[in-house]
């Protein structure tokens, strides 16, 4: 399946920034036997004055970029065309949960996929005795790792209401949970937090869903900008698991991811630091049309 | 050694009356009972052949020497943090050659090891493939960090400056109780605790043979300038800044090596390389001595919400166009639980045991540990395994004689097991004791000592002694240490004597350095600070104007007070309160401007401002209206001039003291436009002119110059246009005048820059003004030309 993907961020600041600086993770990522990019463009407006792409420690396409002069907006547009090559897997082949802690053990990497970054707490998942509490009331004896995965996220689907009000992107997954109530980043998080509860590595991907869905099918939820899934590690022969808990499935051919890392901090579209008071204003527009 | 017992009926005995080393635990001074050691016999001959009262005397000699230096640390408390003395323990830890020796061959196979371990965590990364390390003790740590993963640090070493924290054990060898590899800290202190030690133990104490500290300094300073990559590029201190616990000894260590102290806001990455914002625009640096958490670095790549880091100092480290030491990561060589594992590595990568035992330490994440740890917890502490705090510098949650207590779970086992790998178990060492002085009489205390090391291009130079940890009771677990305790100077004696050595250049033949550049945060803090304490200045003379008017008068319904109390209420002052809240804030203002700029700012000069502030506050509360505040300003009014005469009696013509100047110029020039404005306004009562003449400190010089009584003609050429009257307006614009043609860029492609610009127009206001124009609406006009001029000032330098 092929996508023609657009973004494009407005930021409007108050105060002109003095001497701005921002790091982009908006280009979508190649990934092995997932999806494949055939052509991605980043247009930055004004163009920067330096401008890097790099690939962060998770193999995320980054672009940093730097102005010399005062910042009073910026616009950042983004035109790619993906091939979704994968379905979600059907066979489910990951060991029982109880298992999971000694293959946990046995992995003896610290690349980028090691499952040994996704346990614990990151800088924006604290471990959190609600969400582990919860995490285990859906669990059944002798689940598989996937089982455990699926059966909480669906419960989550049940337990929270999408709710673009509720929270912002500040928003610790600990009050999202408390409240019952978010948007994709919020469900995520609190998703990941309940795995990490019951020892299953868990990560997060940010990404496009496509706008329309296909004929007969219901349109998902956070379509109308970036949106966000979980990443949970089911043992050494299964490997990672891409869920979407937002709409409540295995993620598929109408997703296409962008970044992978242990929470939001790690995969932020735009992480800017600006010098210079104020508040700043953004506008978000997305489409991603199947071809 | 045949001897028995020889101190008996020596004089030794009063002063080692209360000197009792406990059995099972090595002793510093005694390396037998009854048996001194050899390298203390003389020191201890010279304490006991002083007169009585003298130690004390000389301890207090020790102690005033710090605070006059103001050496002081931050400490922070639940709810507060105050800075502290330094907490001098005046008598020194003494070494021999041969144990000076052990330590430094063990300690400079340790770094060779430390500095290998941390390029694989980063590069290769064979330890964790070949399960020398576990995975999860890295990916989980908050110091290993993802952005440096695959770096090779420009100049190819991760580690450049390492302070290890070492005891010696029972039987009498040396034991690694932690090592300090994130942003070692300590050797300045060290330096000034030898300074005050020096004086405490002068003639006829031995000096001749102990090795001095500044050769390292000078090695560890040229090892730094080694770093650079380009001539012009500047070697800093980078500090998280005045709020940090250590920030005296970064103001003093850059000031002792003549490197800038610089703040992350300093910084600006650009083009791959970083620069400082200075008032000459934009200078590169080279290489930045790291004294904060590298977390802290940089916003875009690390730690997102921190407000003290630059962006894109991690991409441009990457590129190579920064040197730090240490390089950002090292820190994650503090992680407890990697004591577990350097025995076994040492073995692998360098194919020898260790030289110097670590302290015995147990993973709680392998079965068979958890299980030895379990079995021997009654001499364990057992704490967090991914703690980079020293093993008596935290809470552990189980230690010996202190039993369990966790809030969450009632049995130690239990505990164990379900936080198995979050948990290290550390043997419980024993201290040796050493003496310190208490209450008249030599006390034994428990003491660790922090050894410092600096790469140089011949390899690893340690400095030579300087700071040992001292105890405050007689407990000899390491946990006595917990409450901070003090510091003791160590003292190598080497077996011949040791060649003087200092920092300065050999004699005959100087060159002056060039005058370093200022940063414009620096130039920022000097402008303000210039302009708080001469608004504090106008403050009081206003308030002891208005309280001697008031014990004067006696009432308050006296038309003069009334345009007093509008005019300090106008500046935000409640009149009734003799000592208000804005002249104290003023003065904390005032304070924190010159805490940023320590390290450009005398120690008398910051002794002052701190003695002024702190006279200030005790008055609050106990001044009584009237003559009594009136008295109170006058002694605050010497104090703030002994204050500006040292600052600007002493002060050295740098660029700084040219900002502290225009601050000073600008407000003094401003507050008196202001006060002229309301007290020779034509309708004015009777009286206020010569309440302006006193507010200009003029009042003899009127006499002398007019001989008349005070009028609006006179009072305004007096104050406002007499430019050789240095508390006249006119003579503020001409100072500033003089100041800004000295900045930088002050001609701009032949042309005055707008600044020079903006003050020429208004000293040419002045020279053509006659006394009487100056109503105040043209009062109000000179002075929104005085806040443009600071606007000018502000978007050309302090940006």
């Amino acid at each position: 399946m092929r996508y023609d993907i657009g973004l494009s961020i407005d930021y409007r600041y108050d105060h002109p920034s003095d001497r701005a600086r921002g790091l982009m993770r908006l280009l979508p990522r190649p990934i092995a036997g997932i999806q494949r990019l055939i052509d991605a463009e980043l247009v930055i407006d004004p163009a920067p004055d330096t401008r890097h792409e790099l690939r962060d420690f998770f193999g995320n396409r980054s672009t940093s970029a730097s102005w010399h002069e005062p910042l009073a907006q910026l616009k950042l547009t983004l035109r790619a065309r993906v091939e979704r090559l994968a379905e979600a897997p059907s066979l489910d082949l990951s060991p029982p949960l109880h298992r999971l802690a000694a293959e946990l053990a046995d992995v003896r990497d610290l690349g980028p996929l090691s499952p040994h970054h996704y346990v614990g707490a990151t800088p924006r998942i604290a471990p959190d005795p609600a969400t582990a509490g919860f995490a285990r009331d859906q669990l059944t004896p002798g689940a598989s790792a996937l089982d455990a995965v699926r059966g909480i996220g669906a419960a989550l689907h049940r337990e929270m209401r999408f709710d673009p009000t509720a929270t912002d992107v500040a928003t610790p997954p600990a009050r999202a949970f408390a409240q019952r109530r978010g948007v994709c980043q919020d469900f995520t998080q609190v998703m990941i937090s309940c795995l990490r509860g019951i020892g299953i590595p868990a990560g997060y991907a940010s990404g496009f869903l496509r706008t329309l869905p296909p004929p007969g099918q219901p349109r998902l939820e956070g379509a109308d900008a970036m949106h966000a899934w979980v990443r949970a590690w089911c043992g050494g022969g299964t490997g990672w698991i891409d869920y979407d808990p937002t709409n409540d499935c295995l993620v598929g051919l109408d997703h296409v991811t962008v970044a992978q890392g242990r929470d939001y901090s790690d995969v932020s579209p735009v992480r800017g630091a600006h010098r210079g008071l104020g508040s700043h204003s953004t506008a978000q527009r997305v489409d991603m049309v199947a071809l | 050694m045949a001897r028995a017992d020889p101190i008996a009926a020596t004089p030794l005995d009063p002063l080692l009356a209360d000197y009792a080393p406990q059995p099972g635990v090595a002793d510093e001074l005694f390396e037998a009972p009854g048996r001194i050691r050899p390298v203390w016999r003389d020191f201890v001959d010279g304490l006991a052949a002083l007169p009585e009262g003298e130690i004390a005397d000389r301890c207090a000699r020790g102690d005033r020497y710090l605070r006059d230096a103001g050496v002081f640390y931050r400490r922070y408390t639940a709810d507060a943090q105050q800075e502290r003395d330094w907490p001098l323990s005046h008598v020194p830890v003494i070494l021999s050659q041969a144990d000076w020796d052990g330590i430094t061959e063990g300690l400079t196979q340790r770094a060779e090891l430390l500095e290998r371990v941390v390029a694989d965590l980063y590069g290769p990364g064979d330890l964790v493939r070949d399960g020398q390390l576990p995975a999860a003790l890295l990916a989980q740590s908050p110091h290993w960090l993802r952005p440096m993963v695959g770096v090779a640090p420009r100049g190819g070493h991760w580690l450049h400056l390492l302070a290890f924290e070492i005891g010696r054990s029972p039987d009498g060898s040396w034991v690694v109780l932690g090592d300090r590899a994130q942003a070692p800290s300590g050797a300045g202190y060290a330096l000034e605790t030898r300074m005050a030690t020096s004086r405490v133990f002068a003639d006829p104490f031995p000096h001749g043979d102990t090795h001095r500290l500044a050769g390292w300094f000078r090695s560890f300073r040229d090892a730094m300038l080694a770093l650079r990559d380009r001539d012009d590029g500047r070697v800093a201190i980078l500090t998280p800044g005045p709020g940090t616990d250590t920030y005296f000894e970064h103001a003093y260590i850059a000031r002792y090596l003549g490197l800038m102290l610089l703040e992350g806001e300093d910084l600006v990455a650009r083009d791959g390389a970083v620069m400082v914002r200075t008032v000459a625009g934009l200078q590169p640096v080279s290489v930045l001595w790291r004294r904060l958490d590298a977390g802290f670095l940089d916003p875009l790549e690390l730690d997102e919400d921190s407000r003290i880091g630059t962006p894109g100092l991690i991409e441009a480290l990457r590129g190579g166009g920064l040197a730090m030491l240490n390089a950002p990561g090292s820190g994650v060589l503090e992680t407890r639980a990697l004591m577990a594992f350097l025995p076994r590595i040492a073995e692998r990568l360098l194919g020898a045991p260790l030289k110097l035992p670590n302290i015995a330490t147990w993973w709680c994440g392998g079965a068979a540990e958890r299980a030895y740890v379990k079995a021997h917890a009654h001499r364990m502490m057992i704490g967090a395994a991914l703690s980079c705090d020293l093993p008596f510098d935290t809470r552990a949650a189980s230690a010996p004689g202190a039993g369990f207590r966790h809030p969450d779970w009632p049995d130690r086992d239990a505990w164990i097991d379900a936080e198995a790998a979050a948990l290290v178990g550390q043997e419980a060492v024993t201290l040796s004791t050493t003496p310190a002085w208490r209450d008249g009489k030599l006390v034994a205390r428990p003491m660790t000592v922090r050894v410092f090391a600096a790469r140089t291009p011949t390899g690893w130079c340690f400095m030579p002694g300087g700071y040992a940890r001292i105890g405050q009771t007689a407990d000899t677990t390491a946990l006595a240490m917990q409450q901070g305790g003090a510091v003791a100077d160590v003292w190598i004696r080497s077996d011949r004597p040791v060649p003087r050595d200092t920092l300065l250049p050999e004699a005959g033949g100087f060159r002056r350095s060039p005058l370093g550049q200022l940063p414009s945060r620096a130039a920022d803090n000097l402008f303000w600070l210039g302009r708080y304490v001469e608004r504090t200045e106008a403050l009081i003379r206003l308030l002891r104007a208005r309280h001697l008017r008031l014990a004067e008068t006696g009432s308050a319904e006296d038309p003069r007070l009334h345009r007093l109390t509008a005019h300090l209420e106008a500046l935000g002052v409640d009149p009734q309160v003799p000592v208000p809240p804005v002249l104290t804030e003023a003065l904390d203002q005032a304070a924190a401007c010159a805490a940023k700029v320590r390290d450009r700012f005398s120690v008398d000069g910051w002794a002052a401002l701190r003695d002024l502030a702190s006279t200030a506050h005790g008055m609050t509360g106990t001044a009584r209206p009237g003559d009594d505040a009136a008295h109170a300003m006058s002694v605050l009014l010497r104090k703030i001039t002994g204050f500006s005469g040292l600052v600007h009696d002493n002060m050295y013509r740098f660029i700084g003291w040219r900002f502290l100047s225009i601050g000073r110029a600008l407000e003094r020039a401003d507050a008196l436009a202001l006060a002229l404005a309301d007290f020779t306004a034509p309708e004015a009562p009777p009286g206020c002119l010569d309440i302006a003449v006193e507010l200009g400190d003029s009042v003899l010089v009127h006499q002398r110059r007019y001989r008349i009584e005070t009028s609006r003609e006179t009072v305004l050429d007096l104050l406002a246009l007499d430019d050789r009257n240095p508390r006249a307006i006119a003579f503020q614009i001409d100072r500033i005048r003089e100041h800004v043609a000295e900045l930088p860029g002050a001609r701009d492609l032949g042309r005055p820059s707008a600044l020079a610009r903006a003050v020429l127009v208004l000293q040419t206001e002045l020279a053509v003004a006659e006394p009487l124009d100056l109503d105040p609406t043209r009062l109000g006009a000179l002075r929104a030309g005085l806040a443009d001029l600071s606007g000018h000032l502000t978007s050309a330098y302090l940006r």
